[in-house]
């Protein structure tokens, strides 16, 4: 109710947004109350797990700006050579637009939960899951890549030694979130093409779900800008 | 952007036990998020260097978090109190950034001065 009010474009949008604040923390009941429990959780997991990223990304930042050595030039490090021609991060780029379209068919496939669309909301929970597996497949391609060139966690031929620890940490965490994430994928869109969702009516598992899913894309606009491009 | 996702019709469907957005908003999205991610591929690419080089990365990033918290994740449609127990918290991680950050320096110079540029 009070959301139309801090929406819909009046004056006193942002009072009112702020009374709406501080009457639900002020209410002497759960604060979520008007969101679905699950839904909260999972924010909040989320949030822990941002600050766990976060740590090894500021870790990241503090081990290459203290490095004494030079740091390897992510471009050419991620280059591929393709008919002939080296392409610099071209790998790191298809793996981002990979992860994009991924959390796009999630985003449609919670729209489709929505309105109860049985189908076409499993079919594209499988489709997600399918740009998931691979996303972590040319990962594991690109670490093939790396430990052949010799990089390893506590050193490497191009440079600063602290490389190797901060790619395969960071990189590897994130590539476990993908893993998890395809899992928990499988489970909830075969769940949903049973028809349990129908049943209990209830569709917000997907929405949960998909909440994970964005996550892990977010993690890795973060990767991208701040790891491979910086 | 906030303009075409918060209008009207939009925000009375979000009352119901779910959320009803068209299609065509996710495509949209996506459309935008493919066209960022190509651009920051391209500062690469094209080694745009220096100062440039770094706020055209973190615009680009920002406006890609953004893009994908806010819609993807429907958080522009949530209650404000979830909104700011979930968006604030993680502010607090800029004063990690700036101690590190002191603390890299320090260490760098120990390592320049005391340890003969290794260690």
């Amino acid at each position: 109710m009070s959301q139309a009010v801090a929406r819909s474009g009046q004056d006193d949008d942002i009072a009112a947004g702020l009374r709406e604040v501080v009457d639900d923390w002020s209410a002497d009941q759960e604060v979520f109350r008007h969101t679905h429990w699950g839904k909260a959780m999972m924010w909040i997991f989320l949030l822990s797990d941002t600050f766990i990223f976060s740590c090894f990304l500021t870790a990241y930042m503090t081990m290459r700006t203290s490095a004494t050595l030079p740091w390897p030039n992510a471009a050419e490090v991620f280059a591929l050579t393709i008919g002939g021609q080296s392409i610099p991060l071209i790998l790191i780029a298809i793996m981002t637009f990979v992860l994009i379209s991924s959390s796009g068919t999630m985003a449609m496939a919670v729209n489709f939960g929505y309105r109860r669309d049985r189908k076409k909301t499993a079919a594209l929970m499988v489709a997600t899951a399918l740009f998931g597996a691979m996303f972590v497949g040319m990962q594991a391609f690109e670490w093939t890549k790396l430990i052949e060139e010799g990089v390893r966690p506590w050193g490497n031929p191009m440079g600063a030694p602290q490389f190797g620890a901060s790619f395969f940490m960071i990189t590897g965490f994130h590539g476990f979130h993908v893993t998890c994430g395809v899992i928990m994928l499988l489970i909830i869109a075969r769940k949903v093409f049973r028809g349990d969702y129908d049943r209990s009516g209830d569709y917000s598992a997907v929405e949960i779900g998909g909440l994970y899913w964005h996550f892990v894309d977010l993690v890795w606009v973060f990767i991208f800008a701040f790891f491979y491009l910086w | 952007m906030n303009h075409e996702v918060t209008s009207t019709q939009q925000t009375e469907a979000a009352h119901e036990s779910g959320q009803q957005h068209p299609i065509g908003l996710y495509l949209k999205v996506w459309g935008y998020l493919f066209v960022l991610s190509a651009m920051s591929y391209a500062v690469d690419y094209f080694e745009v260097q220096g100062i440039m080089r770094w706020i055209l990365i973190v615009t680009f990033m920002l406006m890609k978090a953004g893009l994908i918290v806010s819609i993807f994740m429907h958080m522009a449609w949530e209650r404000l109190s979830l909104a700011y127990a979930i968006l604030v918290p993680p502010l607090v991680l800029l004063v990690l950034v700036r101690i590190m950050v002191y603390e890299s320096d320090y260490i760098f110079w120990t390592r320049a001065i005391f340890m003969d540029g290794g260690g």
